[in-house]
């Protein structure tokens, strides 16, 4: 059968499983569809939670952006799996003990104000668009590359999909579908990292092959550090940006983890505390395998393409490059017209390719290597340098079986795979979203009159016009898209967290102090992100070296330094709202 | 204070002490074995490895110890939960 052939079928298999546990999983109370009844088994959590972070970009693109940042890319790994540890021993016990629906309603109850429950409604649905735009366009791209249909009909299966398990089973429905889904992206992730790991140094599990040595007996690592440093690359396992701005990076990423709402939700659904305690470290176990497995796949994956590429005339080349050459994925700009592809440091050019195509017959132009001419100026410019070939980091896991020469059904294991880890993502967010609408937004705020029916049927619609806005970002993505979800990580980081956090720990600590501290975060990050990303501010005027990824810790500490006298010179809570923070520090009851 | 109230706080206080003890190591085996620490541990390889050892801490190793910190905080909690008696009540 072909890959073609393959990837109907599975993906095909992988859908009719989904709906088949939505039709079985139908929410019938507001409780079922915010929480799912708060019933949910650790481990159907865990994997559930597992699902909903590894999102189209940790199952896609992580792989190859730490293949070509080498140790540089570890914030990644670092700050996407540290923020649980902060979730499991700082939040998610406490929150399950608080036992609503949301986190908007946390942050109303506890600083007894309508404004706190506004300020976490708006940043709550911002960080759930923000990063669903990106789910939706994943899908789109996953069935374009792989069942050759439009995007934007790719976009509208997506949709249509997400639309049915979510509207219909709420929370119930889709935290049943994620435990499917989780299974389908670790078995479409690490099956290839078996293959991949067996050929190269005969042991087949990624993470010990990759501090293996290949047949020769030479260190995987310090044979790729060799071939880098002859081609002109920096080291791959040494740091090569500042310090300081690593930790920052990896500290907004942990901080806004655990300060992610569509994460934390997902603890609102088990039952009892100590359930909230363990499924956090069944999440992070699960999402672990695929973690450690990545930066294998990296150093795989960019050993096999220096080893195949570089210094080869493009007509001798594999026959991968001309297929996604064809994809816009990967481009060549033959600088000195030898034939012959060079490979070093440095960018080709400016953005991301553009090719010249024939303006009546639409047909690609082509060069007289058969390779495909590129419109320089469109595509940013050409940039100084030596370097010819300009790769997108997407390719490294979704044509990494292919590059290897793996079988049809593991390329097409892939797509499944990937469309898996979109889905489940995007379902999760449009939870936050529809629950941000009807439960904090119309029911707690404009109508509290309204009954649970009428609740349940606010929350439908609200999640089916969520579903339909995602499907329009993805299909129109706004190009700011990826620059956005550093915003994300940095709202999170510098509001949700210090918010959650000191109200936990700080009995004392009230509501000006959590509102103003709030909103100084967020207006600090926000700044910053939008001066240095959108407004021209250049990366040598980034203060002591801070990107813009990494000023959410900075934001935090901003939004500490604000919330702590603020509230020391203001009135203590009331005496209920302290005795409710006296409750959530205990598990059960006390006589 | 009340009986129940200083058996909350002893409760809490102990809950603090692991939360502080654990993070020390959470931050230790990141921001220092991973990141800060890690060239100058980039001098050594994982013993029976080819990883460089500052490598292994950013890439592998921290992701490891994240794990075994949750772990072994659900441990101690469930048996603080029962020393001081407030585990939730279908707990028996």
């Amino acid at each position: 059968m072909t890959v073609q052939g393959w990837t109907f079928l599975i993906v095909g298999a992988t859908f009719t499983l989904y709906i088949v546990i939505a039709l079985l999983s139908r929410a019938r109370s507001t409780g079922e569809f915010y929480v799912a009844g708060k019933g949910v088994s650790p481990i159907a959590n865990g994997m559930a939670t597992a699902a909903d972070w590894m999102s189209a970009a940790s199952f896609i693109s992580m792989a190859g952006l730490i293949a070509f940042m080498g140790m540089d890319g570890s914030v990644f790994l670092m700050g996407w799996t540290g923020g649980y540890v902060l979730l499991a021993l700082l939040l998610a016990p406490y929150l399950r003990k608080f036992g609503k629906f949301t986190v908007p309603d946390f942050m109303g109850d506890r600083y007894y104000s309508q404004l706190a429950r506004l300020v976490a409604v708006i940043c709550a649905i911002f960080i759930s668009f923000t990063y669903i735009a990106g789910q939706m366009r994943g899908v789109g791209v996953v069935f374009s590359r792989f069942l050759e249909v439009d995007i934007t009909l790719g976009v509208v299966i997506g949709m249509g999909l997400v639309f049915f398990y979510a509207v219909i089973g709420g929370m119930k429905g889709i935290t049943y579908t994620q435990v499917a889904q989780y299974c389908v992206l670790i078995f479409a992730y690490t099956i290839p990292a078996f293959f991949l790991a067996f050929y190269v140094t005969g042991n087949p599990i990624p993470q010990i092959a990759l501090g293996g040595t290949d047949a020769e007996g030479v260190g995987l690592l310090a044979k790729l550090n060799g071939t880098l440093a002859d081609l002109g690359f920096k080291s791959y396992t040494d740091y090569h940006k500042n310090t300081l701005d690593i930790v920052c990076i990896t500290g907004a990423l942990m901080l806004g983890t655990a300060g992610l709402p569509h994460v934390i939700i997902r603890f609102f659904t088990v039952k009892r505390v100590k359930d909230a305690r363990s499924s956090a470290g069944w999440a992070l176990l699960f999402i672990a395998i695929l973690y450690t497995t990545a930066p294998a796949i990296a150093v795989f994956a960019r050993s096999n393409m220096l080893a195949t590429v570089p210094d080869v005339p493009y007509v001798e080349a594999p026959e991968w490059v001309g297929t996604w050459e064809d994809t816009g994925l990967i481009a060549w700009h033959d600088r000195n017209d030898d034939g012959v592809i060079q490979h070093t440091d440095g960018k080709v050019f400016a953005k991301k390719p553009v090719f010249l195509s024939d303006p009546e017959t639409g047909e690609p132009l082509r060069g007289a290597h058969g390779h495909r001419l590129l419109d320089l100026e469109a595509s940013g410019g050409l940039k100084d340098g030596k370097n010819e070939l300009y790769v997108d980091r997407d390719i490294m896991v979704l044509a990494n079986p292919e590059i290897s020469g793996l079988p049809p059904w593991v390329i097409a294991l892939v797509a499944a795979g990937g469309l898996a880890a979109a889905l489940s993502t995007a379902a999760g967010l449009l939870m936050v979203i529809s629950s941000a609408v009807s439960h904090d937004l119309v029911k707690r705020i404009i109508a509290p009159e309204i009954k649970e029916k009428q609740e349940l049927r606010v929350a439908r619609i609200a999640a089916a016009v969520a579903v339909v806005c995602a499907g329009l970002l993805g299909i129109w993505p706004p190009d700011y898209v990826a620059a956005v979800v550093a915003f994300a990580f940095g709202l999170a980081a510098s509001s949700f967290f210090p918010a959650i956090f000191l109200g936990i720990f700080w009995k004392r600590f009230n509501m000006p102090g959590a509102v103003i501290g709030m909103l100084c975060g967020i207006g600090f990050t926000t700044w910053y992100i939008l001066y240095f990303k959108f407004f021209g501010g250049l990366p040598a005027d980034w203060w002591w070296g801070i990107s813009p990824e990494g000023i959410g810790s900075i934001g935090m500490l901003v939004n500490f330094a604000v919330a702590i006298p603020i509230a020391l010179l203001t009135k203590a809570p009331p005496a209920e709202v302290q005795a409710m923070v006296e409750d959530i520090r205990i598990p059960g009851r006390i006589d | 204070m009340t009986e129940s109230g200083t058996k909350r706080a002893g409760y809490f206080r102990a809950n603090l002490a692991w939360i502080v003890g654990l993070l020390t190591i959470w931050a230790f085996v990141s921001f220092g074995c991973g990141i800060i620490l890690a060239p100058w541990l980039n001098n050594w390889m994982l013993p029976g490895t080819q990883y460089p050892l500052g490598f292994w801490f950013a890439q592998q190793g921290s992701i490891y110890v994240f794990v075994l910190l949750i772990v072994i905080y659900v441990l101690a909690m469930n048996r603080l939960d029962r020393k001081f008696g407030v585990a939730e009540e279908d707990d028996a």
